[in-house]
């Protein structure tokens, strides 16, 4: 134990090199400047789906502080060029830190001038080489990606995560919504992409985003869809779902209680 | 994570406010059930708990405890009733929650608020935080959605309020809390209370005032 008051800020008996836990092993350990310890402002469940013009994406407009509903006005949903889209769970922070990165990177390609432009799958690529190389340095971007895109008429929709975990699929859900949101969506959507309206899939979303309001405790009744098509990207305003309470009324008591 | 809850155990994650007026009391609570923070177990519960005809109590903390705790009283008080002859006061209420929470105050993780009416002394209000101490107050909130209308309470409550006033103060209370906290939640339950009974109210979750949300 280090009684240095000096070091109050240095959990430096964390460190042991030779502990066979990693995570305990890394020399940055304690230390927040060089490794990222937790998550702070944080944004729940993304949404995707293929649909027959392309691919859509749904999110709250909620940063969460813990339990405290801090920032009720917060989007989640970013676009990468003309026919990406970016939606994030996870640490806001690190959200915000990804965007500059790929509008660096855009920027960048844009500049050598030789009329290429990175797509999704590009794009895509990309970010999960960049996540994966920082949870390899225990420093990772605290995130869970959906990425949809639809470039010359090829629709694309993946998952990358804050481990580089990745995979593609006609549906995608983050969080709490692979648990409530995955089984709604793979019925309703899958084998059906080649022939799934805009309005169906506007109606399967907004379904899920509902039931994940009523389930998830850190969610808002706030939310922003996303849809890609050969128009390019179109990020809608947020707004509200209609949702059941009124077979709530007649309830009293917990099971005991007759009054 | 919640202090005190057992892991897995369900929680009361909520927003209790209760305010005597002149002629009883007003309590209102929210309606959500949450688990490890993140689940909602049950988006309509009843927070606000018969213990007896004029007596209710609000109930945050662990669902298991505070249910338990709440039988316990209310058998006590059937007993009161008929030993005594006379509805019971909410002081002797108040007293039982205070004596099962501060003995086994190792073992419980509940928060709660005892108001109600009766004849000797209208409509009263006490809180029994974690501990178990009890302290009778002019209102009281509880919960941890509570700690977001601190400053809501302080600015907002007066002395002497009539039966709508409270009705407002306590609905818009319960409405802010639930927009910043993530463990509070769905409906608004009121119940008003005075020497003619118990007047329950409900606000649907789609009319709940989303204030400040821009």
């Amino acid at each position: 134990m280090d009684r240095f008051s000096g070091n109050f800020d240095r959990f430096s008996d964390l460190f042991n090199p030779y502990d066979s836990n990693p995570t305990n092993a890394n020399h940055a350990i304690g230390d927040f400047t060089k490794c990222t310890r937790k998550p702070l402002v944080m944004g729940s469940t993304v949404l995707g789906l293929e649909y027959q013009d392309g691919v859509m994406i749904a999110a709250d407009t909620l940063g969460s502080w813990g339990q405290l509903a801090r920032y009720r006005n917060e989007s989640r949903i970013y676009p990468v060029g003309n026919f990406t889209v970016l939606g994030a769970a996870g640490d806001m922070s690190d959200f915000q830190h990804t965007k500059h990165m790929l509008d660096s990177l855009m920027i960048k390609e844009y500049y050598t001038n030789d009329d290429h432009v990175l797509s999704t799958p590009h794009i895509y690529e990309y970010l999960s080489r960049v996540l994966y190389h920082r949870r390899s340095k225990l420093d990772p971007l605290w995130n869970t990606y959906v990425v949809g895109g639809y470039n010359n008429g090829e629709r694309f929709l993946g998952y990358v995560d804050l481990l580089g975990t990745t995979y593609q699929s006609s549906i995608v859900a983050t969080g709490l919504g692979a648990y409530f949101a995955q089984p709604i969506l793979r019925n309703a959507v899958e084998g059906r992409e080649g022939i799934l309206t805009e309005a169906e899939a506007i109606e399967i979303l907004n379904t899920c985003m509902k039931i994940l309001f009523y389930r998830e405790c850190k969610t808002l009744n706030r939310i922003q869809r996303a849809k890609v098509t050969a128009d390019g990207v179109e990020i809608s305003e947020p707004y509200a779902l209609p949702t059941e309470w009124s077979f709530g009324e007649g309830i009293r008591g917990f099971g005991t209680q007759t009054q | 994570m919640e202090v005190g809850l057992k892991p897995g155990e369900i929680s009361l994650g909520t927003t209790l406010i209760a305010v005597a007026f002149d002629g009883g009391v007003v309590v209102g609570a929210d309606s959500r059930t949450s688990m490890g923070g993140s689940y909602t177990v049950n988006r309509v519960t009843d927070k606000l708990t018969y213990v007896s005809d004029r007596i209710y109590c609000c109930r945050s903390g662990s669902a298991a405890d505070t249910q338990a705790v709440a039988s316990i009283v209310t058998y006590y008080l059937q007993l009161y009733a008929i030993q005594h002859e006379e509805e019971p006061p909410v002081r002797v209420a108040a007293s039982l929650f205070q004596e099962l929470c501060y003995k086994n105050k190792d073992a419980l993780s509940a928060g709660i608020i005892c108001a109600g009416w009766d004849k000797h002394d209208g409509g009263s209000v006490f809180g029994i935080p974690m501990g178990g101490s009890m302290h009778k107050l002019p209102y009281a909130t509880a919960g941890s959605g509570s700690t977001y209308i601190y400053g809501y309470c302080d600015t907002s409550f007066r002395q002497n309020m009539t039966k709508e006033e409270t009705i407002e103060f306590v609905k818009t209370g319960v409405a802010l809390a639930i927009g910043r906290d993530g463990s509070s939640g769905g409906c608004i339950r009121l119940a008003v209370i005075t020497k003619d009974g118990v007047q329950r109210h409900f606000i649907p979750g789609d009319q709940v005032p989303a204030l400040g949300v821009i």
